[in-house]
């Protein structure tokens, strides 16, 4: 039958494009396994204790991601300590207190526009203003405003779209007990979108610590061989605010100065590096995805 | 010798399909219990019954519907004729059922195209390539919609400038410009003014003649001024099957009786 | 009272942060570029073959930059606007639950590895991998950088496109599978059609994407402005440019500082342009449902 004949031809072309459509997917997938082997391959052997507790040094074989990693965990808890509160502040804003009018599409199409800059962008802010302009030099605090920066888009939205999954029934229970929108905000909100709110502060801070093109721009060094003074002394007042200002390295950084360099040696610390740098985005990544499958599957309004 | 009964002995009362014991699952749950009823060759049959009785679930057996979804399964058989093919048998590819059963919608889907582009679709999808054909089939197509005054120059305009009304009849023209044998109507007014409503009515009357039209309608009126055939369901069975007139006259169920009148439903 | 009024204030503050911090980019762009554009003419920066800001007879032609961006985001594109497209209908239209569920997370992971990562990756994976094909491809080059960029874009293309898709309504499909259609048919003549704004923005932000790049042209494509539209050479683009200045030591308020500006200035119109069609387009989108 001509009828007949005819589905079998369509069919077969369905079946093709479902072909296609798994080599596409197949093509990011084994991009992603390359990188990951061809990184665990060449750069595993050299993850030693010497590596995560040696300075860089003109010998390879020396040469470790100390300086590197303190420099990362410091500006990643300046980016965390800005980024947070202003995020969420600005989300719950937006959702709960924001009124229609032209100054809320004004901060809105800011916050999208911003979504939409090209990193280096943010670097070149931070230059002008906050390394010049504002005097906090080539420094960690510098660095950790720009990431938070950054990622304020990030936090931001998650906030928002957690907070929207709030039903409005809630708010009006906390309202008919005569509590204020603060107490409401405080006692209800929060708590109840914390998990969401959490999920987008884990993938802002991911793409924080892998963020290079802004820090090099600031002026991040790419050798340093000492460490920023630390946060903890030993005399009063105990707590100490220099190595805000301290020059500093992070781990992208080290990896693309690493990369740079034409011996091979070099390009083995790069791999380690790397794949330092992959494991921990992985795994906030990860965590992100798993802690907002468990959103869903538990979210029983 | 009444006028319906005049009426099945001077025309050919052929039967189009045969639902035979027909049972409907969606995943564990029966939505359809042993349903065995004829649809006749150019007349019109329509499916009533309170909401939730199974009439859409029923309709959409017809063509196939629930293939689209996971977890449903069908039970017994719905045979069309002359060829005597069980549209339910898992041989049958549902998308030979659906080239050969035109479906219209409760909201008119009409797609993101033209308004010619609308109705030349099937004749597309099914390989068509001559612009000749194609453009005499919607002509045609159009015209058995009622529509084609209203259009004829702005075809190539997007289907979605039409009004609620002139959008289903659209989608009518749509599944008429295949020469569908059975074409399957889904509470098609329930979403239009009263004034859309009566022409899609005169519309469904005037096309019996070319297709044989199963319609599923929540509005009692409606079955009785559109149909020939009635039947009338409730909770998944078929409770009763007859001549229009003689079943909301005259009904021989009880429960019938009592969703006509208004009783419940 | 009083209390809840300065909380919304603080609030509210928080919020005008991010209009701040467009000021204040605005500002610094333009306050840089405008001393740079009193000592070299605009005409000169749109139309000088040479990019040689740092040499004694100093050139200051941004097409020469533009070219190895604009080189390295064609190869990108034509790599993640068609693979993320046939993802995108793939896992919208044909591809199992479950499959779905686990292919989208991935996706988002694909798109969570640090750029220089991949700049790594490009440099010193794929263009050996290239090189064993054509022998004469210079270490740096434009084509390898763009090949990878191309993937790590994909994820984006793929998940706002589907996105979109998957936004189209049912009815609209069983309009078109009550006629008959295959679900191939169905995908491109009807889910797709109805979802292209959705999917337009979606490639817009991956043009956007490919033209702020900078670590993976960095490393891979090297440093060196090369006017060309041959991806077998090597060029730096707009941001690779920043990137080579802000590694080296500029005295503030040199010539050769305000040139990074003046180049993030014009890489911030570009990316404006399409940022602004991309949001008109996304707002068009959601009006149509």
């Amino acid at each position: 039958m001509d009828i007949r004949k005819d589905i079998q031809r369509r069919k077969r072309l369905d079946a093709l494009f479902g072909v296609l459509g798994l080599i596409a997917l197949m093509i990011g997938v084994l991009t992603f396994v390359t990188l990951f082997a061809d990184m665990a391959i060449k750069g595993l052997g050299r993850l030693d204790w010497d590596f995560f507790t040696s300075f860089p040094s003109r010998r390879a074989g020396q040469a470790g991601i100390l300086s590197a990693w303190v420099g990362s965990t410091l500006v990643m808890v300046v980016t965390a300590f800005f980024a947070v509160p202003l995020g969420v502040a600005a989300g719950v804003y937006l959702e709960e207190y924001a009124r229609k009018n032209w100054v809320t599409d004004l901060i809105e199409i800011n916050i999208t526009n911003l979504a939409g800059v090209p990193s280096i962008v943010y670097g070149l802010l931070a230059l002008g203003l906050f390394v010049y302009q504002f005097g906090f030099g080539q420094s960690i605090l510098s660095a950790g405003l720009t990431l938070a920066l950054l990622i304020l888009p990030v936090v931001i939205v998650a906030t928002r779209e957690a907070i929207r999954s709030i039903p409005q029934a809630i708010r009006e229970a906390s309202y008919a007990l005569g509590a204020t929108q603060w107490q409401t905000v405080r006692y209800h909100i929060l708590p109840y979108s914390s998990a969401g709110i959490l999920t987008g502060i884990i993938i802002g801070m991911a793409r924080a610590i892998g963020e290079t093109a802004p820090i090099i721009t600031i002026g991040a060094l790419t050798f340093i061989a000492f460490l920023p003074p630390s946060p903890v002394r030993p005399e009063p007042p105990f707590l100490s605010f220099e190595w805000l200002l301290s020059p500093f390295t992070v781990m992208p950084i080290q990896m693309f100065n690493w990369t740079s360099r034409p011996e091979a040696a070099f390009q083995v610390n790069a791999a380690a590096a790397g794949f330092v740098l992959v494991v921990m985005t992985l795994a906030m990544n990860g965590a992100a995805i798993w802690l907002r499958y468990r959103l869903r599957r538990n979210l029983k309004w | 010798m009444s006028a319906p009964e005049m009426f099945m002995t001077t025309t050919q009362l052929a039967p189009k399909a045969e639902v035979r014991n027909l049972d409907f699952y969606y995943g564990d749950f029966r939505a359809l219990n042993g349903i065995s009823m004829t649809v006749h060759e150019h007349h019109v049959t329509a499916l009533i019954g309170p909401s939730g009785c199974g009439k859409s679930t029923f309709l959409r057996c017809f063509n196939r519907m629930h293939d689209l979804y996971p977890g449903n399964r069908y039970d017994g058989q719905i045979v069309l004729h002359p060829d005597n093919t069980d549209l339910l048998a898992r041989e049958v590819d549902p998308i030979e059922v659906r080239m050969r059963i035109g479906m219209v919608f409760q909201k008119p889907n009409p797609f993101p195209k033209s308004i010619f582009e609308n109705v030349a679709y099937g004749l597309r999808v099914r390989g068509e390539s001559s612009r000749r054909r194609i453009e005499e089939k919607v002509e045609q197509a159009l015209q058995d919609a009622a529509l084609i005054d209203e259009v004829k120059d702005r075809m190539h305009e997007p289907a979605y400038n039409l009004s609620g009304g002139q959008q289903q009849r659209l989608c009518i023209a749509r599944a008429l410009a295949t020469d569908p044998e059975l074409l399957l109507f889904d509470e098609p007014t329930s979403a239009l003014d009263p004034i859309a409503t009566a022409s899609i009515e005169e519309l469904i009357h005037d096309l019996k003649e070319q297709v044989t039209i199963l319609i599923v309608t929540h509005n009692m009126q409606q079955a009785a001024r559109v149909s020939d055939y009635t039947a009338y369901m409730y909770l998944g069975e078929l409770i009763e099957f007859g001549v229009t007139d003689d079943l909301f006259i005259k009904p021989k169920m009880k429960q019938t009786e009592d969703y006509i009148t208004g009783r419940f439903g | 009272m009083v209390r809840e009024r300065a909380i919304e204030a603080v609030l509210f503050l928080a919020a005008l942060v991010s209009v701040f911090t467009t000021v204040g980019i605005v500002y610094v762009l333009v306050k840089e570029s405008v001393v740079f554009f009193q000592q070299v003419s605009i005409v000169e920066f749109l139309t000088d073959t040479q990019w040689t800001p740092l040499f004694d007879d100093a050139h200051f032609g941004i097409m020469v930059l533009l070219s190895g961006t604009l080189t390295s985001s064609v190869v990108a594109l034509s790599i993640a606007i068609p693979l993320g497209t046939l993802i995108a209908i793939y896992l919208s239209e044909f591809a199992p639950f479950k499959l779905r569920e686990i292919a989208k997370p991935f996706l988002e992971l694909l798109g969570g590895v640090p750029t220089i990562v991949y700049g790594y990756f490009a440099l010193l994976f794929v263009t050996p991998l290239l090189q064993k094909i054509y022998p004469e491809l210079p270490g740096f080059n434009l084509l390898a950088a763009g090949i990878v960029m191309g993937i790590m874009i994909i994820p984006y293309v793929a998940s706002i496109s589907e996105d979109a898709m998957r936004a189209v309504p049912m009815s609209l499909r069983e309009g078109s599978y009550a006629m008959g259609a295959t679900r191939l048919q169905t995908a491109l003549h009807v889910v797709f059609p109805a979802a292209f704004s959705g999917v337009a923005a979606a490639y817009i932000l991956g043009i956007s994407r490919a033209v702020g790049e900078t670590m993976i042209l960095a490393v891979a494509a090297g440093m060196q402005p090369n006017l060309t539209f041959n991806p077998l050479e090597p060029a730096a683009t707009i941001t690779a440019y920043i990137v080579q200045v802000a590694l080296g030591d500029l005295p503030h308020g040199s010539v050769g500082y305000q040139t990074i500006f003046a180049a993030g200035l014009s890489l911030m119109l570009i990316t404006l342009v399409f940022n602004i069609a991309g949001h008109v387009l996304r707002k068009r989108f959601r009006e149509a449902y």
